[in-house]
């Protein structure tokens, strides 16, 4: 038997970051005094009515045309009725056969390689509350209860465990870009359930599928689909049958363990909900959102390799990051001359310090303007990369501004060559057995020179002049 | 002087003239109360001794208030499936025995605001399901006309206090015919408003599309009197339109000559008692006489229409009642060993059994497999009846109906029979189905029991049905007779 390949799609939840609820005006908080923030709507007493959060819907409409979905006129809210103590109404507010939007896609790049990932559709609804389970008791908390989601469903178009965690990346980095979300998978603002099933390479039709609920990580998602790949696969080369089943990832012991088989599924006896009218929106309004959206990665991306002349490596890393890409756009209006260097600082020299401290970009001590003054004192010939490097550093625990540490610290570059050639006359005096050695023919000599040089500098000498200077003089 | 003769409106007037103060308007019917409602046990909870503490407090108030509001002082009975705030609200259901609400329905807002005074909550079936108030889990509430035979459902605590003159309005609620069904039962008047004209936020859901909070009076003035109030877009409830409130006042006295009346042929044949049949009729000639004119109409769908609504209103019932599941508020079972245990024995012995079945319906209604054969089917049958009715109206102003196929029935003779209980409301569902306005007005007595009549109107169009009923009303005077006279 030959090669499986795995057919992947996600559904991902979103809870969107209004101020308020999906259907009342309670707080959307997170850590909040538990059931502190609720009222008679989400609390699902007799006789409360759901009204539309109107931001919610707008929030959603600019998901959804940013992953570049058809938003439609027309989309119904649908009731999905099952009892669970966290779900007030024993129904959730959804929407079932006409969705906000359909027909997306989001582009990832594989292994270099861009693969487009097709969105079936995009639908508002509320979320449920939380149960706790504690001590022989379980207790509800009903702050989240009615907090806005959107539930992402692609096309069964990923094929592979890193490609599902690039999609929610995308996913999660786009989100961000346009504001309606932070995506902390963390926080649970964003939450995956994945369907998986194998078929033989080549093969067109589908698997049996299986469900892998509530898997709180980028990482964890791509372990257990690591898992149930080699799960599945195994039973397959057995020449056995998957089970279409529910199944929960376990972190700890890094695999998936079955939740309720397709006998157990709910029926959860869908229909419109008669409590919300219709949601009517003009395609006037559409255009409206369409227009106030910000540039997208992918846009943002392209415009950095042609515009910029970044690699598309370096532009890649600036966009994965709302906060990243517009630090570097901050750092570019200050300086534009060289965005290519600024790049290269932000990338090789501000992230890694960053992540080795733990601060976000967007607190960072060195602001954009500092890289912005780094790079225009090595073009101006000011001072050194190996100087800046210190400045830069200098910046960093200080928050000092760049000139003002050269300036402080006298690092200036020494470029005067009637200076440089004094100290070069100096060195070469004090060293005849190398000059002797150099000039009968050992040339690569000529950086112990340059070292001594620049020793005797503290690293000041413009080192291009040291290096003409050198040869000039060890010519004869 | 026997105030509690006389209607919301005069007492109204009266009291704005400042000719008699809010304390003897509610004694008058606290003393009716004393007499009557051990007859005909019409509350739920009976509010007539805060009532009368209020409306001592409203007599001071009275010289200090520059514009006294239309109810100020005038005391109303309210169904015990509206929130009232800090006031119990149980639907007549053991599962909402103790549970009161922390909110006050929009409509009870409205009242407050114009200085209404409660007097207590009145009884119904339970969650509002049923036609004679026989499904209440805690009593029956009896006809004031004849204590034997029921007030009609589902509002008739609210129907049987007015009748019996213990109140001289109150708030009923209408899903198929429970405001118009027991007024002419119980020989007053009631008004089912155009769906989406009064606010049902508050209001405990039976079935979602279809309920509408309206006035049951004893005269048509005071229905438009409390339309007046209770009507209005309401932030808090998407269902309800935003269309300009007329003063329904307005319509009272109107000249009808030259409206045009339909009488659909469906609604006068078998099953109509012949009696009520010429009692209708005679009121359509009255009023043919004074200058309407009548015409034939025909409603072919409106004969699917108990069909259709016993699917969509247990479809959304089984939907709107899940949330009474014994965790947050309401009635839980004392003794489980799980969840699942939890729910099924709560709602076991927390629902009665026309609820449980009216759940079972819905659900089934609803399930996978079965939803385009019934919801969906329905749901068609219901935009036919619609588009019967907006055919009738571009021919006619008003459709004049019986409001009941007989009248009155005795307590128990259906009980046992749901489907003869359900086609109690023939006449009267399809308005619901359509959205329509209906009121139920008295037109006369068979055999000392009370006899309505039905008049529908356009959507939004209650003021020409408010203005035809009351012209009605000026000719027969049927609202002066009170039980036991």
């Amino acid at each position: 038997m030959g090669e499986f390949e795995p057919v992947i799609g996600l559904e991902v939840h979103v809870q969107m970051s209004t101020k308020t609820k999906c259907f009342c005006s309670c707080r959307v908080e997170f850590g909040a005094e538990p059931n502190s923030n609720v009222c008679p709507v989400c609390l699902g007493m007799p006789g409360s009515l759901p009204v539309l959060n109107r931001k919610a819907l707008e929030y959603a409409i600019k998901a959804s045309l940013a992953l570049n979905c058809k938003v439609h006129n027309l989309s119904v809210f649908a009731r999905k009725n099952y009892f669970y103590p966290d779900l007030p109404k024993g129904y959730q507010i959804s929407q079932y056969d006409k969705p906000l939007a359909t027909d997306g896609y989001i582009d990832i790049k594989v292994n270099g390689k861009v693969e487009r990932i097709r969105i079936h559709r995009l639908h508002m609804e509320e979320d449920a509350g939380k149960t706790i389970h504690e001590g022989g008791y379980s207790y509800v908390d009903l702050n989240r209860a009615g907090t806005p989601l959107m539930e992402i469903v692609s096309e069964p178009d990923i094929r592979s465990a890193v490609g599902a965690r690039l999609y929610l990346e995308k996913l999660r980095n786009i989100m961000r870009y346009i504001g309606v979300s932070d995506a902390d998978m963390e926080k649970g603002q964003l939450r995956c359930d994945v369907n998986i099933s194998l078929r033989p390479k080549g093969e067109e039709t589908f698997g049996t599928k299986v469900e892998i609920k509530n898997i709180n990580s980028f990482r964890f998602v791509q372990k257990a689909i690591e898992y149930e790949i080699e799960r599945q696969t195994k039973i397959l080369k057995k020449g056995g049958e998957i089970v279409q089943e529910t199944r929960l990832f376990d972190e700890k012991t890094g695999k998936t363990f079955t939740m309720r088989t397709k006998e157990e599924a709910h029926d959860y006896r869908y229909f419109p909900d008669p409590d919300l009218i219709p949601v009517r929106i003009t395609s006037d309004f559409i255009q409206q959102i369409k227009d106030s959206l910000p540039e997208l990665p992918d846009d943002k991306e392209k415009r950095y390799v042609k515009e910029l002349g970044l690699t598309e490596y370096d532009a890649e890393v600036l966009v994965a990051d709302r906060d990243r890409a517009e630090f570097f756009e901050l750092s570019v209006k200050h300086y534009p001359k060289n965005p290519k260097s600024i790049a290269n600082w932000i990338i090789n020299e501000l992230l890694g310090k960053l992540n080795e401290a733990g601060i976000e970009i967007s607190e960072s001590p060195v602001k954009p303007e500092h890289i912005a003054q780094i790079v225009e004192l090595i073009d101006s010939g000011a001072i050194s990369t190996k100087i800046a490097k210190e400045v830069f550093e200098e910046t960093f625990e200080t928050g000092k501004e760049p000139k003002q540490v050269v300036e402080e610290k006298g690092l200036k570059q020494v470029s005067d060559e009637g200076e440089i050639r004094k100290i070069v006359e100096k060195i070469l005096s004090e060293h005849p057995a190398e000059v002797e050695k150099y000039k009968s023919g050992n040339t690569k000599l000529i950086g112990f020179f340059v070292g001594q040089v620049m020793k005797a500098t503290k690293g000041k000498a413009n080192p291009k002049v040291v290096n003409k200077i050198l040869s000039e003089l060890l010519k004869d | 002087m026997e105030i509690w003769r006389k209607g919301l409106k005069e007492l109204s007037d009266l009291i704005r003239k400042k000719e008699v103060k809010p304390s003897e308007v509610v004694e008058s019917f606290y003393e009716r109360t004393q007499k009557f409602e051990p007859e005909i046990n019409s509350y739920v909870t009976n509010l007539m001794e805060e009532a009368l503490k209020e409306a001592q407090e409203k007599d001071k108030q009275l010289s200090q208030i520059e514009e006294i509001p239309e109810l100020f002082g005038i005391p109303i009975a309210i169904k015990d499936n509206i929130s009232t705030k800090g006031i119990k609200t149980t639907c007549s259901s053991k599962i909402l025995e103790n549970y009161i609400p922390p909110f006050d329905a929009t409509v009870i807002k409205k009242l407050k605001e114009k200085g209404y005074i409660i007097t207590g909550k009145t009884n119904l079936d339970e969650f509002a399901m049923g036609s004679s108030t026989e499904n209440s889990a805690f009593f029956p509430t009896k006809n004031p006309w004849d204590t034997e035979r029921v007030p009609g459902g589902s509002s008739g605590g609210s129907a049987a206090a007015v009748g019996a003159g213990i109140v001289p309005g109150a708030l009923g609620s209408d899903t198929g015919g429970s405001i118009r069904q027991p007024a002419a039962f119980c020989g007053v008047v009631g008004l089912k408003p155009t769906y989406g004209r009064v606010s049902r936020y508050g209001l405990v859901a039976f079935a979602s599309s279809l309920d509408q909070i309206g006035p049951i009076t004893r005269t048509v003035e005071d229905a438009a009197l409390l339309m007046n109030v209770i009507s209005g877009k309401d932030p808090k409830d998407s269902t309800s339109v935003n269309r300009e409130v007329p003063d329904f006042l307005s319509f009272i006295g109107r000249d009808i000559k030259g409206l045009k009346i339909g009488l659909p042929e469906e609604f006068f044949v078998e099953g109509l008692d012949s009696q009520i049949k010429e009692m209708v009729l005679g009121g359509v000639n009255q009023l043919e006489k004074e200058g309407a004119e009548v015409i034939e109409i025909s409603m072919p769908t409106t004969k699917y229409a108990i069909e259709a609504y016993y699917i969509i209103a247990p479809s959304e019932a089984s939907s709107n009642l899940a949330r009474y599941d014994g965790v947050r508020y309401g009635y839980r079972t004392p003794e489980y060993s799980d969840l699942e245990e939890m729910y099924s024995k709560t709602r076991d012995e927390g629902f009665g059994a026309e609820v449980k079945r009216r759940i079972m319906l819905g659900t089934y209604s609803l399930s996978s497999g079965y939803y385009d054969a019934y919801y969906l089917k329905a749901q068609k049958v219901r935009t036919l009846i619609y588009q019967d009715f907006m055919k009738a109206f571009e021919k006619v102003d008003v459709i004049i109906t019986p409001t009941t196929p007989d009248v009155a029935f005795k307590i128990g003779e259906k009980v046992s029979d749901p489907i003869q209980m359900y086609l109690s409301d023939i006449f009267t569902v399809s308005v619901n189905m359509a959205g329509v306005p209906g009121i139920s007005i008295p037109c006369g007595f068979k055999e000392g029991l009370p006899v309505g009549m039905q008049i529908i109107g356009k959507p939004f169009d209650e003021g020409t049905v408010l203005q035809v009923a009351h012209y009605y009303e000026r000719m027969n005077d049927f609202y002066k007779r009170f039980p036991g006279e």
